[in-house]
């Protein structure tokens, strides 16, 4: 016979279960749901990478219940925004993604993003399926602060590639001698046809001298960041080389160009080549906007007099320090730099995926074949683009106006020799402090 | 009923001296609570910081007027004055004259005259931004309409805002188009206003049409002339928008007035310090400018 004991015992037991379980469930599967009603704030700097994350965002409300209010601004915009909103102390957006090689080093001074080493730590706080070792190696590197913290996380490799015209050529040249000689010969301005095309807008073209500058197997700065490299031999060739190309076989105005209007030069079919970030491919191989839409190829950048690489930018995404919903903003960080999102990301054209495992999943589907391959032949291929300095911004500009001037005919070695001593004296006070 | 007089002697007494004060002060205090915090403030602020080398990821270092010095030795610094004055004056001049003689026009009696000062009026009542944006698509120099029209018409293709040679005329071309219509309206207000007898003796005495206007309408609408004048040099001077969106300075630094240099140096370089030197120096200026335009106001056509 039951006693009431017993009774009062095993009603007590069943009531509890559902909790029991719930607990065990928690440490089998990830509760994404935690934060539910709560809303947060997205930062998004224009691009291809933050069409995708605005693309899916109701997939991110639903799996989190989280409201997420998303905005995107131009990087000329939004850059300044964030830095001058995390310095006053309070800003406006929980998340913000940004530019790595532009802002990683300003903000990691100012300690103004959560560090997210304790976040990846925790089990708790952190989905067993993010996987943070599926990250490259050259990503990890990327968005690690020279002290160590870590506070973003990848959203994207961009390497620099070359587009051009299948109509025109059949196929890209190996070497940046042939590709100039290719520009040559495709180059018939009575007829507005042109042989290359790449930004001439000033800080915008820096990294497209520094592709060239790549070839000579050399970089802006010295490996610690201390001492510049921009008068050498080497950059003096890369600074004849971008001299030469531009304003000889680019549209007239190319000193105004930025990627958007080599885009649309490129897209109206007039122009061979296009040297740009491998995320501008989805308008290219578009019918509604395309005029070469089946005749885009995409090639590798060529090979240098000493080496063949291509350069390197990141895009990361992180947490302001200041943000009152950080473990919510955490999810959404997961959910971004997730391994759906990734694969989203190359399927719709719009860069690199920063992790592995993209380039193995089934579902990969991208824009061209071609695009892909030449995609994972420059990731193996790339070196940094820009120098990681505080100052890269005014890097960009004092270089930039000497490479435009270059285009209306200055002469090379002087005005790489006039902009490096700029510049040294800025380097010097960024070190400094 | 009859009216009275009102004299002195029948007004309530009218409170003043310390008393006066004493009761009326905290009525002022909220405007100049206000004031202090959004105007004051901020440019005692601006003082300060020019006086530190102050970048936003460090602390700040007293250095004087280090500031200052640095900007009269910046050449940067020095061409963006130049290309200022250089814009501000046709920015300024055309404008005036197109404004001027379209107010003339607008002032006479013609059919469908209301129609034609609505269109008139529309590019200053669109947003700059949106304004740049447009005309930027416009100015490319393959696939802008602005090319394209001189092709039709047999001409060869035009820089635009894409050479270093044109930039800044191009962007005059902007500002015409849009603030033509305010000095219109400015003095269109002023001539609105005139009485006919002069203009009637002016006829009578065998005047022509330019002598009308030269010594009857200039003298009597130079007030508003001046008025209209100073709004555009203060608005010329403080251009923003339309260039940055147009070309950000540049090509290289083509276009880069003293507003562009001070966006970039304390947003883009994030250099505080330097950027509120650049401001007050730039607020001297603007002041300098403004008072001569305003002595102009004395001085009879």
């Amino acid at each position: 016979m039951i006693s009431r004991r017993t009774l009062l015992t095993a009603t007590a037991a069943t009531l509890a279960a559902p909790a029991i379980v719930s607990e065990v469930g928690a440490t089998t599967a990830f509760d994404w749901k935690r934060h539910k009603g709560q809303t947060i704030v997205v930062s998004l700097t224009k691009s291809p990478r933050a069409d995708n994350l605005q693309a899916h965002q109701k997939e991110f409300e639903a799996l989190t219940g989280i409201k997420v209010i998303s905005e995107q601004l131009p990087e000329q915009q939004q850059r300044p925004k964030m830095v001058m909103e995390l310095a006053a102390g309070n800003p406006s957006f929980d998340v913000t993604h940004f530019s790595l090689h532009v802002s990683k080093r300003v903000v990691g001074a100012g300690k103004w993003l959560l560090d997210l080493r304790p976040y990846l730590a925790d089990p708790k706080l952190t989905a067993p399926e993010f996987d943070y070792a599926d990250f490259g190696a050259g990503a990890v590197t990327a968005i690690t602060q020279p002290d160590g913290r870590i506070d973003s996380m990848p959203v994207e490799t961009d390497v620099w590639l070359v587009y051009y015209n299948k109509k025109m050529l059949p196929k890209m040249p190996d070497t940046l001698d042939e590709m100039m000689q290719t520009a040559a010969r495709l180059n018939d301005p009575k007829k507005n046809v042109y042989g290359f095309v790449g930004r001439g807008l000033k800080n915008a073209n820096v990294p497209v001298w520094t592709s060239f500058l790549l070839g000579e197997n050399q970089l802006t700065v010295t490996p610690d960041n201390k001492t510049l490299l921009t008068d050498t031999p080497e950059a003096i060739w890369a600074g004849q080389y971008y001299k030469d190309i531009l304003s000889k076989y680019a549209p007239p105005g190319v000193v105004g160009f930025n990627w958007y209007e080599c885009q649309n030069s490129f897209m109206q079919g007039n122009v061979g080549m296009w040297l740009d970030g491998v995320g501008f491919c989805p308008p290219l191989v578009d019918p509604k906007v395309s005029k070469i839409y089946d005749h885009v190829g995409v090639g590798l950048m060529p090979a240098g007099p000493k080496a063949r690489h291509c350069a390197m930018f990141n895009d990361g995404i992180g947490i302001a320090a200041k943000s009152k919903v950080k473990d919510a903003a955490w999810l959404y960080v997961q959910w971004a730099t997730g391994k759906q999102m990734a694969l989203n990301l190359v399927n719709m054209g719009g860069g690199a995926s920063p992790r592995v495992s993209t380039y193995t999943e089934p579902n990969l589907k991208p824009p061209t074949k071609e695009w892909l391959q030449t995609m994972l032949a420059s990731l193996k291929i790339a070196e940094p683009g820009l120098p990681e300095i505080i100052p890269v911004t005014e890097f960009r500009d004092v270089f930039g106006i000497a490479l435009t001037n270059m285009i209306g005919g200055a002469d090379v070695a002087s005005e790489l020799k006039k902009a490096t001593e700029e510049f040294k004296p800025v380097l010097a006070k960024s070190l400094q402090s | 009923m009859s009216a009275t007089a009102t004299t002195a002697g029948d007004l309530p007494a009218r409170p003043h001296g310390r008393n006066y004060a004493r009761r009326y002060w905290m009525f002022a205090l909220p405007a100049a609570i206000v004031v202090f915090v959004v105007i004051l403030f901020p440019w005692l602020f601006t003082i300060v910081m020019s006086l530190f080398s102050w970048q936003v990821t460090g602390k700040a270092d007293f250095v004087g007027l280090a500031n200052f010095n640095q900007l009269f030795h910046d050449p940067r610094f020095g061409w963006a004055v130049v290309r200022t004055l250089y814009f501000t004056v046709m920015a300024v001049a055309f404008p005036m004259v197109l404004g001027i003689w379209a107010a003339v026009c607008f002032s006479t009696k013609f059919r469908l005259r209301g129609v034609a000062r609505t269109i008139f009026i529309l590019p200053m009542m669109a947003t700059p931004v949106a304004i740049g944006l447009v005309w930027t698509m416009m100015f490319h120099p393959q696939l802008g309409v602005l090319n394209y029209l001189l092709h039709l018409v047999g001409l060869p293709p035009f820089a635009w805002v894409y050479s270093v040679n044109t930039v800044i005329p191009t962007l005059v071309m902007v500002e015409t188009w849009q603030w033509t219509p305010m000095v219109m309206l400015i003095v269109l207000g002023g001539i609105a206003g005139l009485p006919v007898d002069p203009y009637e003796a002016a006829i009578i005495d065998g005047a022509s049409t330019w002598q009308m206007f030269r010594f009857i309408t200039v003298p009597m609408v130079w007030p508003f002339i001046v008025f209209a004048g100073v709004m555009r040099v203060i608005d010329a001077l403080k251009t923003f928008d339309t260039i940055f969106v147009i070309t950000g300075g540049g090509p290289g630094t083509a276009s880069e007035t003293i507003n562009m240099l001070l966006y970039q140096t304390a947003f883009g370089y994030y250099n505080l310090g330097y950027g509120s030197a650049i401001v007050l120096v730039f607020f001297a200026l603007i002041l300098l400018v403004s008072m001569a335009l305003l002595a102009l106001r004395r001085v009879q056509p």
